[in-house]
């Protein structure tokens, strides 16, 4: 009772909200990436890769509605807390503006975030519903038939000769568009700064950042943030290049 | 002639408080909440007594002119907290700290009130470190002192160098806590302009909201100034801008006594003036003194030459010289008169003269650049803010100035003016500190009346009023007292002449350091004398005060201060001239040893002056309490 | 000491009341001697407004030597001035030079509404004060000082929290308008010691919620606070101010 009640009506409890909903997204996104840089292996793992999540069934469905149901959360605090500051400001603004000591990636959470909220609606038109370039999805391109086994950990989920949807020549053929390309890694890139300040902030959320290691802190979520950007970077660079085909 | 009855109890000294805690009157359970007290201030003084009275079941009003109860002056002081704990095993004990007190206050003032100051003091480190209070500690985890001047050993607690503000959060805090049940109804920027006596009895305030400026009346059964120092009659001082003496000198005007106003101490180690748009005076530790060498050139010519190119052989290290045994670290009072002496000499530093070198270059020779940065490094880095002076490669200036008041409203062992009713705790009452005033005492004595004595003593008073007797607000003395504060505003307001405020305070202190300041005598006083009142005439006639009366006015706040300041400053230069002795911070320059010592006159001034307000344009009475010492022998201080 | 005075332009906020519209005026000083404190420069101007009878400007100010927490100016966008770690009136003139302009503005959010001029209603701390900032022992109660000991590195912690001057930079700074550093100054210092434990869940709950009611915003780490306040209080306390609520809420461990 004191729980639900702290968490969703103080500004606190609001930004642990967010920190949780975070921690899943990091997750999310994370695997999401791992599971995408197969596209640059044979057509075989990124294809039996998806077809193993679509054959999940109802337990992809908990899963998307977990996310969700996070992604709802993690904008609702977001929102709620934007608009608490913005009346907390005061109508008056200073004469002399200025971002004291805050970083770049700070300054902009709600603008990236915003614009990450676009990009993931989009992406679900683009490569979940196909909306947005038909001619190029999934269910409207040849499928493609599994020349070896798929297997998660040892275990064999997908076998040879399976007739699965053929997503990585899906991906490819969406990205040989510049336009649709570019606007993926502009997308990543906000997504990246986002999670430049997301990442070291909930730390500080949940209490577990302190002076002592404030810095290592910092070092390490700036390198995996610069990795997630290069690696979402590098498949649509790819296929604008050429080099992945 | 104002009747002082000390009410000492009778008995052995040290159980004297014991069995008068015993005797007193009580107030019944029951009826606590039906009394009212008003208490102005919360400083140390007023936020613990307003806490501990709530507890108790009084309703309380408070009352503070800043913004919050947390700015009080108290929360500037530095060094620490005095208390006969004896943590150190070094024979202290509350003989000792009320010895050390009675005779660093060069024997003026009252034993019993001493004694208890001394009795309660263990009591307040209980109190404020189950407060919350972080004091220092050792690594195993207990209390750690330091020793301050005018001991030998180490009693005083301390929080690193802000133990004034540690404290006072913690009194805060309590004061808060009586907010939050209910007890306490706190009134901020709110200015007790008037006292309201009813029969001979305090019963009320007058103040002004400092934002709407709307004037209030408020009635209580008691009531209790804690309105700290009034030390910025000087104009230049330690004290916060915002201090001043209003509300007991008002009090005063009411019949209340005020005692030995004269008495004001002057702290030796303070950042010198620059210039005339100055406005404040900061503190620079004593401890500084532990390693620094003070000086100024034997020849006046030198005095504005870089100080490095003036050779040792050319230089005067005055307290070394006339003070062999204590050197450099010789009491606030004699040091400050000896730099006082060297500048009106001419051998004063810096353009204006007044300034002295306090100079590490040999202890940074003894211990290093690195050694001295250890021990002092952050009042080097303050002076270094202030004045843009590397005091590592050229001596730190520094000059005396006014730091604290021991004067105050007198009262008696129950910290009751001779007005039934109005009590006076902390600063503003004279009682415990005699002429001089030890290192680390004030934060003791402001504490130990608000937690440890108003409690008892205030139901001694309460239990002889009717509970539900006390006036109502429309009697006719609210109104008059109400009239007369917006009179007083409106006729500010009306003058329109052609000076600032300030430029009355700044010509007031000017006066004031001059002729009642670290020095006094016969001839000087007397001219301050004249002079006073004429600088009072010309204020009531040419200051401005712009604005109006009914928003926030800082310049109307200004000037309502500066005016009680005027009248003040008389009163203390006609006590000084009255009383013909030289005693701890009051230095009269006809009576000294053939050395430039204090010559104490116990025959004729062993007493408390305590002046009764005649009314206005005559002269004040000077009525005096009698000081008996029955166990401790006076005697003269030496510290050579 | 410097003899050398200079000239310089204050553009000062000046608003007549509460609620009320205010603007911006631009004075000229003369004669600014580069030792001046900023609120010297101000004591000056409005020295000259009064015999020019203008009402002077009102600024907030005590003890001027950064303790009180009572000044609050915003200069040139930046609460309490250019320098880190120092209050408004330790700020001092030789940071400018002839000729400039400098602005001069109240600390704003919207829970310290301006009162006049330069002087704004910082009550809003208070009330979060008494919420629960502080530990309820009646007078004469207390144990014996040293009957607990406290390690020196946790006092020193306490200390290091406790010497917040409640001047509010920290809110006024934040883009948030959020009083997170202030807030976690108090759940520090109180938390950290032993006498605080008893009441800490309850306390947290309760200082968080009256920080909420009051209007104030909710930290999003950008530590703006932090680089503005005169006493450097560490981001650390918003660390453990978080830590504290999140334990309090579902640790179950509130005492009322
Ligand atoms: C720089 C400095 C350092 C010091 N260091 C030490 C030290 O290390 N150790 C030590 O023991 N002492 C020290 N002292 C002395 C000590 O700080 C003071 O004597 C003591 O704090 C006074 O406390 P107080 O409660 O009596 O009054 P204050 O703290 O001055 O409080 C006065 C209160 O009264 C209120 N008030 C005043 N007039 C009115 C009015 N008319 N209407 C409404 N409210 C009013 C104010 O708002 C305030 O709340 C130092 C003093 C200075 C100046
Ligand atoms: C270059 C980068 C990316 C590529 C190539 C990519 C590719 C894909 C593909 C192919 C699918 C469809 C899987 C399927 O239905 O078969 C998908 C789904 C999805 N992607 Fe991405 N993606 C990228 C970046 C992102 C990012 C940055 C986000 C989040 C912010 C994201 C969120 C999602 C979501 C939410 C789905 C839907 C999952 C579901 O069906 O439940 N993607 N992505
Ligand atoms: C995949 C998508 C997302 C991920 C992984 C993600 C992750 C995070 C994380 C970890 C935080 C830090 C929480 C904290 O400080 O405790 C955060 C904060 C925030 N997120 Fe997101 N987020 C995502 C999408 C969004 C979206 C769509 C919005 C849109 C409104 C958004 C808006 C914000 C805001 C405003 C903050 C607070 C900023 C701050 O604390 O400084 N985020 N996000
Ligand atoms: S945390 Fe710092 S900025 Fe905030 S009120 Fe305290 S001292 Fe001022
Ligand atoms: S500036 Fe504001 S956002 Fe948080 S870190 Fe400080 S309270
Ligand atoms: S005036 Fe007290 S902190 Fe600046």
């Amino acid at each position: 009772m004191d729980l639900a009640r702290n968490l969703f009506r103080s500004t606190i409890g609001r930004k642990l909200i967010m920190a949780a909903t975070g921690v899943v997204l990091i997750g999310f996104v994370a695997g999401h990436l791992v599971g995408n840089l197969q596209v640059f292996e044979d057509p075989d793992r990124i294809n039996g890769y998806a077809h193993f999540l679509q054959s999940l069934g109802p337990a992809l469905w908990l899963v998307r509605l977990f996310l969700l149901a996070c992604v709802c959360l993690h904008v609702w605090s977001a929102t709620v807390l934007s608009l608490e500051s913005i009346k907390a400001r005061g109508s008056e603004p200073y004469r002399v503006k200025r971002w004291i000591d805050a970083s770049f990636a700070s300054r902009y959470m709600r603008g990236t975030g915003y614009v990450v909220l676009a990009f993931i609606l989009y992406h679900l038109a683009h490569f979940t519903v196909g909306a947005a370039q038909p001619a190029t999805f999934k269910a409207n391109i040849p499928h493609y038939v599994m020349k070896g086994d798929y297997h998660i950990l040892g275990v064999t989920v997908v076998q040879a000769g399976t007739e699965v949807l053929d997503c990585r020549s899906m991906v490819i053929g969406g990205f040989r568009n510049p336009v649709v390309a570019v606007f993926y890694m502009v997308a990543v890139g906000l997504l990246s700064l986002h999670l430049l300040h997301g990442a070291e902030s909930l730390f500080q959320t949940f209490g577990w950042r302190n002076r002592s290691w404030e810095r290592a802190l910092k070092a390490v979520v700036t390198l995996l943030c610069a990795a997630y950007f290069l690696g979402n970077l590098a498949i649509p660079g790819s296929v604008l290049l050429g080099m992945l085909r | 002639m104002a009747k002082l009855d000390s009410k000492v109890p009778p008995g052995e000294l040290s159980g004297k408080w014991r069995r008068h805690k015993a005797d007193i009157r009580l107030v019944n359970p029951a009826n606590k909440r039906k009394y009212e007290v008003i208490v102005v201030g919360a400083g140390l003084a007023g936020a613990s007594a307003s806490a501990s009275l709530a507890e108790m079941g009084y309703k309380v009003s408070n009352f503070v002119f800043h913004d919050s109860p947390r700015r009080a002056h108290s929360i500037a002081a530095q060094g620490g907290i005095n208390a006969a704990k004896n943590y150190q095993n070094d024979g202290d004990s509350v003989y000792r700290l009320f010895y050390d007190t009675i005779k660093g206050g060069d024997y003026r003032s009252r034993e019993a009130n001493v004694h208890r100051l001394a009795e309660v003091s263990v009591n307040i480190i209980d109190q404020c470190v189950a407060q919350g209070v972080p004091f220092a500690r050792e690594y195993g985890g207990l209390l750690d002192n330091r020793s301050f001047g005018g001991a030998q050993v180490s009693r005083t607690f301390y929080a690193r160098g802000q133990t004034g503000q540690q404290l006072l959060l913690g009194a805060y805090s309590a004061l808060s806590k009586g907010v939050a049940s209910g007890g306490i109804t706190l009134h901020t920027q709110s200015e007790m302009l008037d006292l309201v006596v009813v029969d001979g009895h305090a019963k009320g305030i007058i103040v002004r909201d400092l934002v709407t400026g709307e004037i209030t009346r408020h009635a209580a059964d008691a009531v209790i100034l804690a309105t700290g120092g009034y030390g910025n009659v000087f104009n230049l001082s330690t004290y916060a801008r915002g201090s001043n003496a209003t509300a007991i000198w008002r009090a005063y005007k009411r019949g209340a006594c005020f005692a030995n106003p004269c008495f004001t101490q002057i702290h030796p180690t303070c950042i010198p003036v620059t210039g005339d748009y100055q406005s404040k005076l900061t503190l620079m530790s004593e401890s500084l003194r532990n390693d620094g060498r003070i000086w100024v050139p034997k020849k006046k010519e030198d005095r504005l030459k870089p100080p490095a190119s003036i050779p040792e052989a050319d230089r005067d290290y005055y307290l070394e010289r006339i003070y062999p045994s204590f050197g450099n670290l010789c009491p606030r009072d004699v040091a400050s008169r000896a730099a006082k002496r060297v500048c009106d000499e001419g051998r004063g530093v810096g353009i204006s003269g007044l300034g002295v070198y306090l100079d590490f270059a040999e202890s940074i020779g003894r211990l290093g650049e690195a050694g001295v940065r250890e021990r002092y490094g952050n009042l080097f880095d303050i002076y270094k803010e202030i004045t843009n002076e590397n005091a590592y490669k050229v001596p730190m200036r520094i000059f005396p100035a006014v730091h604290y008041t021991m004067g105050g409203l007198w009262v008696d062992y129950n910290l009751m003016s001779n007005v039934p009713g109005l009590f006076v705790l902390g600063e503003a009452n004279f009682s415990d500190h005699g002429a001089n005033r030890l290192g680390a005492s004030a934060l003791m004595q402001g504490l130990g009346d608000g937690y440890f004595v108003i409690p008892y003593t205030v139901g001694d008073y309460l239990a002889t009023q009717k509970p539900g007797s006390r006036p109502k607000t429309d009697a006719a003395e609210f109104k008059a007292a109400e009239t007369e504060v917006a009179l007083s505003a409106s006729r500010l307001l009306g003058i329109k002449g052609k000076e600032p405020v300030s430029h009355f305070h700044k010509r007031l202190g000017h006066i004031m350091w001059q002729y009642c300041g670290m020095a006094r005598n016969k001839a000087g006083l007397e001219q301050a004398l004249k002079e006073i009142p004429a600088l009072r005439e010309e204020f009531w006639k040419n200051v401005n005060v712009p604005g109006s009366g009914d928003t926030m006015n800082q310049s109307l706040e200004k000037a309502g201060r500066v005016g009680d300041f005027l009248e003040l400053g008389e009163l203390m230069c006609r006590d000084a001239l009255a009383r013909e002795e030289s005693c701890g911070g009051h230095f009269r320059e006809e009576h000294q040893h053939p050395d430039g010592e204090c010559k104490r006159d116990d025959v004729n001034f062993a007493h408390v002056a305590a002046w009764e307000f005649a009314g206005e344009g005559k002269e004040p009475i000077r009525n005096t309490e009698t000081l008996n010492y029955e166990t401790v022998k006076m005697s003269v201080r030496n510290y050579k | 000491m410097s003899t050398k005075t200079f000239s310089v332009t204050v553009r000062v906020w000046r608003q007549a009341g509460p609620g009320q519209p205010g603007a911006f005026a631009d004075y000229p000083v003369a004669g600014v001697n580069p030792d001046m404190s900023f609120l010297e420069m101000l004591d000056v101007l409005n020295d000259e407004l009064t015999m020019k009878g203008i009402e002077p400007v009102a600024f907030a100010h005590d003890c001027r030597e950064g303790i009180c927490g009572t000044c609050s100016l915003v200069i040139d966008g930046k609460p309490h001035g250019p320098h880190h770690g120092v209050a408004s009136c330790q700020t001092y003139m030789r940071s400018y030079k002839d000729g400039d302009v400098i602005v001069v503005e109240p600390f704003r959010a919207r829970p310290f509404p301006v009162v006049k001029d330069l002087v704004t209603d910082r009550s809003a701390f208070d009330k979060i004060q008494q919420a629960g900032g502080f530990i309820s022992i009646r007078t004469g109660s207390a144990p014996e000082a040293n009957s607990v000991p406290v390690p020196k590195e946790v006092a020193d912690l306490a200390m290091d929290a406790a010497q917040c001057i409640g001047c509010g930079a920290c809110v006024a700074a934040c883009p948030n308008g959020s009083a997170s550093l202030f807030l976690g100054a108090k759940i520090t210092h109180l938390g950290e010691l032993p006498q605080g434990q008893p009441e800490r869940a309850d306390r947290v709950v309760r200082m968080v919620e009256q920080h909420d009611a009051e209007g104030f915003g909710g930290c999003t780490n950008t530590g703006a606070c932090t680089v503005s306040c005169p006493k450097e209080i560490p981001l650390d306390v918003i660390s453990q101010l978080n830590r504290d609520y999140l334990h309090a809420t579902t640790g179950g461990r509130r005492s009322g």
